[in-house]
């Protein structure tokens, strides 16, 4: 793999055998994708987090169902929609 | 209705940081993208970020996702979320996804759905569902996508103008 990153760039106004390039990204264009992998790792962790409350949620629904006891209305909202 | 098959484009050896389609003619109805992608990080899931006329701004959506243990909804904006297979998936396998874009050369702002599943032999995968729109006037004649990582070799792009 090469070290600088490419664009594959197709070209639909060009005739067919032309329209395909591939181009180095520039200095900008790498910036730029350095701070949306920043900004889309973090979207990603918030909705691992998320993701785990909602699990954690529903175990802690599950035991208190098989226990008996009362649920949170968070609790009760990971088994009813 | 017709669906014309524009242009595939396979990413080569090298990998690549994004696709562009660029110069599309309004000539058509709609947009139809059917992707393969696979990319270089070591997770086994990535968002997709997709921009038209190379505008990330004014994208809005709602996601549906399934996880392989819960099921969530959120909002999104230009990330197509779980659209990316990543290199610590199972290997050789690609996540699939279409993005339908209604009315792409009209005046009014531009609605897309897209449906996307990864593959992994394991509990961990995803599959969504996006309404999403573009909030712009524009005629759209360039849709790219990208994502914090190089696509892998094989990863796969079609365009349809349905029409």
């Amino acid at each position: 793999m090469s070290d600088t990153p490419v664009k594959i760039v197709i070209d639909l106004s060009k005739p067919e055998g032309e329209r395909e390039q591939i181009i180095p990204l520039t200095a900008d264009e790498i910036a730029e994708r350095e701070a949306l992998a920043i900004q889309a790792a973090q979207e990603q962790a918030e909705r691992e987090a998320a993701e785990q409350a909602r699990e954690e949620l529903k175990a802690s629904a599950k035991a208190k169902l098989i226990a008996g006891e009362p649920l949170t209305a968070e609790e009760a909202d990971t088994l009813v929609i | 209705m017709a669906m014309t098959l524009v242009s595939t484009v396979q990413v080569p050896s090298g990998g690549a940081a994004s696709i562009e389609f660029t110069g599309i003619a309004g000539t058509g109805k709609d947009l139809l993208l059917l992707y393969s992608l696979r990319n270089s990080d070591t997770g086994t899931t990535d968002s997709l970020l997709l921009n038209f006329n190379s505008s990330t701004a004014n994208f809005s959506g709602r996601v549906l996702y399934g996880t392989g243990s819960s099921a969530l909804s959120t909002t999104a904006s230009n990330d197509l979320i779980g659209g990316i297979v990543g290199n610590g998936a199972t290997s050789s396998t690609f996540s699939n996804g279409q993005l339908y874009i209604s009315n792409y050369a009209s005046s009014a702002n531009k609605s897309f759905s897209v449906d996307t599943v990864g593959e992994n032999n394991a509990t961990a995968t995803r599959h969504a569902i996006i309404a999403g729109q573009w909030a712009n006037s524009t005629a759209i004649t360039s849709i790219a996508l990208s994502g914090g990582y190089n696509f892998l070799q094989h990863s796969t792009v079609s365009l349809y103008i349905v029409s």
